[in-house]
């Protein structure tokens, strides 16, 4: 459930179709994506989930956002 | 019942102009970085002009365009972040310069929504009846406030000013504003620290490093989009109208990616909305009526249009503003 949402939204941003981003994908590298693209994903993120990403730094892969909101909701 | 109505916009901006590639000789970055994270391609940098120089040169472009005498203006309100001075006030000083002699004149501080501020003050003293009109600027040289070696910063600024010539009407000019301030969150932008060192103390009066503009990217541009997408939104909403019915919207030209994103949130086209700072990078409180300026020079607006204003800045601050033209 979690995973799904936040690939929807990284999908959304990224511009990629949702097949391409498993748990393993490495937003910045396998996806192409800036800083600023990290940024409004941590931010949808936040609000979808209702958490607050302190550290966006160590978000990585595709389920580091996912352990995050996991242990944070 | 009176209301402010925008008669004459001017801008000016400093001749010489910095690109990308110019900047990729003094530090650590290219073309393709800067322009696909914001948007900018070059920006006008003063070979020595102060901002005295461009918010004066803005003044009197205002005088000619709106046929006023600077005997008649009664108002002068500056918003700046990049004094010449602590004071006097840039707006005494284009007082001085134009000879306004019967005018009020003092700088407001809001940072990149300064102009919306000192237009929202405008708007105030015009609505008290014993203003009958100003002349409002927002001027910057950030380039004097920029550290040259940081490349995270200095390739987002640029210099100039913008403003415009308001006055008293019976019929609508400013319809509706939103303003607001965050202050908890100020120490997410700052700039021009310096530290209180005196002849008692011990403390270095050298330059602080927080004299230099100091920003947390990420929690500037969450502040944004969230803000500016709020303000929009609600300023639409009291008025009861749609996005639709809005000509143009004119963004604080900071980066074309907090745009993107607020034109997304609100499902705006984002053709609507106007964009000058690939030329000009930030310019802080001039960015909003440089951008104006060069819309109505371009013959973009005519009587009757509505458009939306929308800044967001350092305080943290932000300004949206429905005018019809």
């Amino acid at each position: 459930m979690v995973f799904e949402k936040i690939r929807e939204i990284i999908a959304e941003q990224t511009g990629k179709d949702v097949s391409e981003i498993t748990l393993e994908t490495n937003v910045k590298d396998d996806l192409d994506a800036d800083s600023l693209d990290l940024f409004q994903i941590i931010n949808d993120i936040e609000d979808e989930f209702d958490v607050s990403v302190e550290d966006p730094e160590a978000i990585v892969t595709v389920k580091d956002a996912v352990d995050f909101v996991e242990s944070h909701k | 019942m009176i209301s402010t109505r925008v008669v004459a916009t001017a801008g000016y901006v400093p001749e010489q102009i910095i690109s990308n590639d110019d900047l990729s000789k003094i530090v650590d970055t290219t073309d393709e970085w800067i322009t696909q994270r914001t948007g900018i391609k070059e920006r006008h940098i003063s070979a020595g002009e102060n901002t005295s120089v461009l918010v004066t040169n803005v003044a009197k472009k205002l005088l000619e365009r709106a046929s006023v005498s600077a005997e008649e203006i009664d108002l002068i309100i500056v918003a700046s972040v990049t004094q010449d001075y602590g004071t006097p006030s840039l707006a005494c000083m284009i007082q001085k310069e134009i000879g306004a002699v019967h005018a009020v004149a003092f700088d407001v501080i809001a940072a990149c929504s300064g102009f919306m501020f000192a237009l929202s003050t405008a708007d105030k003293y015009i609505k008290s009846g014993g203003y009958k009109n100003a002349i409002v600027i927002g001027g910057e040289t950030l380039s004097k406030i920029v550290d040259w070696t940081d490349r995270a910063t200095c390739v987002l600024f640029g210099d100039g000013a913008g403003g415009a010539y308001v006055e008293a009407s019976g019929e609508a000019g400013i319809i509706r504003e939103d303003i607001g301030s965050a202050g908890d969150q100020y120490e997410i932008l700052t700039e021009g620290y310096t530290e209180c060192a005196n002849a008692f103390n011990d403390k270095e009066s050298s330059i602080h490093p927080k004299w230099y503009v100091n920003m947390n990217g990420r929690e500037v541009f969450k502040f944004a989009t969230k803000n500016v997408a709020k303000s929009i939104k609600k300023v639409l909403e009291e008025e009861q109208i749609t996005q639709d019915q809005i000509k143009y919207f004119v963004p604080h030209q900071a980066n074309v990616r907090i745009v993107e994103v607020v034109s997304k949130k609100l499902g705006i086209p984002f053709e609507k909305f106007y964009i000058n700072m690939d030329r000009f990078g930030n310019t802080s409180s001039a960015s909003i009526p440089m951008a104006l300026n060069e819309m109505n020079e371009k013959g973009m607006l005519e009587a009757g249009d509505l458009v939306v204003l929308s800044g967001f800045g350092g305080g943290m601050t932000w300004g949206t503003m429905l005018i019809r033209w």
